[in-house]
């Protein structure tokens, strides 16, 4: 078993144009899907970022460059993430391909690389 | 979760909000809602529903309100009444203030009447219940009336703008109530009938727009006198007409060969909902208290004497006969005048039947009707006109009318010896 992360992608404004009984139905969907993982041991953690916050770090020659962002003007950023165990990557895909929130933006899926143990 | 709506929650978090804040911050009550179930929708994927979820989203929608309110500073200063009764954190579980929270189901009577501000259009003020007192999304609204939602949410802005406008108050005097009550009876019967009606359309919006005019009338008819005075009768005898005809709604399309609409005669009475039957029958008893009379009292009755019927043939036509000559007394419209003749024809024949509906046929309302020329097909096969039947059911298919109807009518036309 390893750890892999599913990135969501969204822009912000996906989830604004739903009506209250389409939202509350969405969240039941995730929530079915959060406790089928659980039931068998594949949920390992979840984060949502707030929107509209952020800085980006860069250097600059010698001094370090501070910006705002990423902000979700249209473009897709990283909402949030979950965290999953999977015996492989087609596991994982097939985890993430059965997350909602594949209707509303993408999943970025990579594996936690960890050092192998002799 | 399971008692959790969030159309309810939705609602009443508006209403309570456009009290605290004022009318005129309808708009802003709205996205403060909207704000906390978008909230909700990002988080709880990630933490899981919190205890008790009404109560965090009520709390995150107030708290919403006084950031957007600290926003908007500048333009317009912050009032610190507004933001104390704000900032007071006031759950379902800890007892209510009694000099800032009457019961959630007062501010949403309250907005109920606000929507129906005599300003506004009735097709205004049906769109605003919906959207405000019902917690529909604008789809569901487009849905529901078959438009589209630009045209939907147009209307709610401009109607919006009319109630800012004219500087509303959402503290309604007491005069206020019976003199909009009869808007709001018009408002539910229309969403009602918008729901009831064999449209096509979505049927779980439609399903969802009988329950909600059930659920405010109840709401109405529990408020009583405070709201009502002496109109109570009337709020009465809507909720039992509506009963009446929900209780038939289960009956009403066969379901051997897709979907056919059933006409009275040919639908399984034991399908019939009882215990609607049961309340609609308690609605009406309530409804004969007083003398007034309306438009529902006689609908209602009407709906009664078929409800009541075991079968088709136990109806007492002299019964629904004299019902629909006092209904047509005070609403003489064509739609009316039909569904008298079809009861005249059970009562003295076809040949009679026939007469009455021939005297209101060149209504230009009526002749682009389906169910006057499917009435006057059903009516010449009885009296033996073989030929006119066939004509009818044909000029039937060639109006308007959904799919049920429409197999309803080719079932006739093919069933004709």
């Amino acid at each position: 078993m390893s750890k892999y992360t599913l990135m969501l992608r969204e822009d912000g404004q996906t989830f604004t144009k739903f009506s209250p009984a389409e939202m509350q139905a969405i969240i039941a969907r995730y929530g079915a899907w959060r406790d089928e993982l659980q039931r068998n041991g594949k949920f390992a953690g979840g984060h949502k970022l707030r929107d509209g916050q952020g800085r980006i770090m860069r250097r600059n020659g010698a001094k370090i460059v501070v910006t705002d962002g990423p902000f979700a003007e249209g473009k897709e950023v990283i909402g949030g993430l979950f965290v999953i165990e999977a015996g492989s990557y087609d596991e994982a895909v097939s985890i993430a391909n059965s997350c909602p929130h594949l209707e509303f933006g993408s999943i970025e899926v990579r594996e936690v690389e960890v050092t192998p143990r002799p | 979760m399971t008692d959790l709506n969030f159309q309810r929650v939705s609602s009443q978090i508006v209403a309570t909000l456009t009290r605290i804040l004022g009318a005129q911050h309808l708009a802003l009550a709205e996205e403060a809602a909207q704000d906390a179930l978008v909230k909700a929708l990002q988080l709880w994927p990630h933490e899981g529903v919190p205890d008790n979820p009404t109560a965090w989203l009520i709390q995150v929608a107030r708290n919403r309100a006084l950031d957007r309110l600290r926003r908007d500073q500048r333009s317009e200063p912050l009032d610190e009444v507004v933001a104390e009764r704000l900032t007071h954190a006031v759950t379902p579980e800890l007892p209510p203030l009694r000099h800032e929270t009457p019961p959630p189901e007062d501010d949403e009577l309250a907005m109920m009447f606000l929507v129906c501000h005599p300003t506004l259009s009735r097709e205004a003020r049906v769109a605003l219940t919906l959207k405000i007192v019902c917690g529909f999304g604008v789809g569901e609204i487009a849905r529901a009336f078959m438009s589209t939602e630009d045209a939907i949410a147009q209307r709610l802005v401009r109607a919006k703008r009319q109630l800012r406008d004219a500087d509303v108050a959402f503290e309604l005097t007491g005069a206020d109530y019976p003199a909009r009550l009869d808007s709001v009876l018009d408002v539910l019967y229309l969403l009602f009938n918008e729901g009831y009606a064999a449209h096509t359309g979505d049927d779980l919006v439609r399903a969802e727009l009988c329950r909600e005019a059930l659920r405010l009338g109840e709401l109405l008819a529990a408020a009583g006198p405070k709201i009502c005075a002496e109109r109570a009768p009337a709020v009465h005898a809507l909720l039992a007409l509506m009963y009446l005809q929900a209780a038939r709604l289960p009956a009403r399309v066969g379901d051997d060969e897709g979907q056919v609409l059933l006409r009275l005669a040919e639908q399984d009475r034991t399908r019939w909902d009882q215990p609607a039957i049961a309340r609609g029958l308690q609605h009406l008893d309530a409804a004969s208290a007083g003398d007034t009379l309306t438009v529902y009292h006689l609908e209602a009755g009407i709906a009664a004497g078929h409800a009541v019927a075991a079968r088709y043939d136990d109806t007492d036509w002299a019964n629904i006969v004299d019902l629909y000559d006092a209904l047509i007394a005070i609403k003489p419209t064509p739609i009316v005048a039909l569904n008298r003749a079809i009861a005249v024809s059970r009562l003295r024949g076809p040949r009679a039947g026939l007469a009455a509906v021939d005297a209101i046929a060149g209504d230009p309302l009526l002749a682009r009707y389906y169910l006057l020329h499917a009435t006057i097909g059903d009516l010449a096969l009885e009296c033996g006109d073989r030929e006119r039947a066939a004509d009818s059911f044909t000029a039937a298919l060639a109006c308007e009318c959904t799919q049920p109807e429409r197999r309803f009518l080719e079932r006739r036309l093919a069933a004709l010896p």
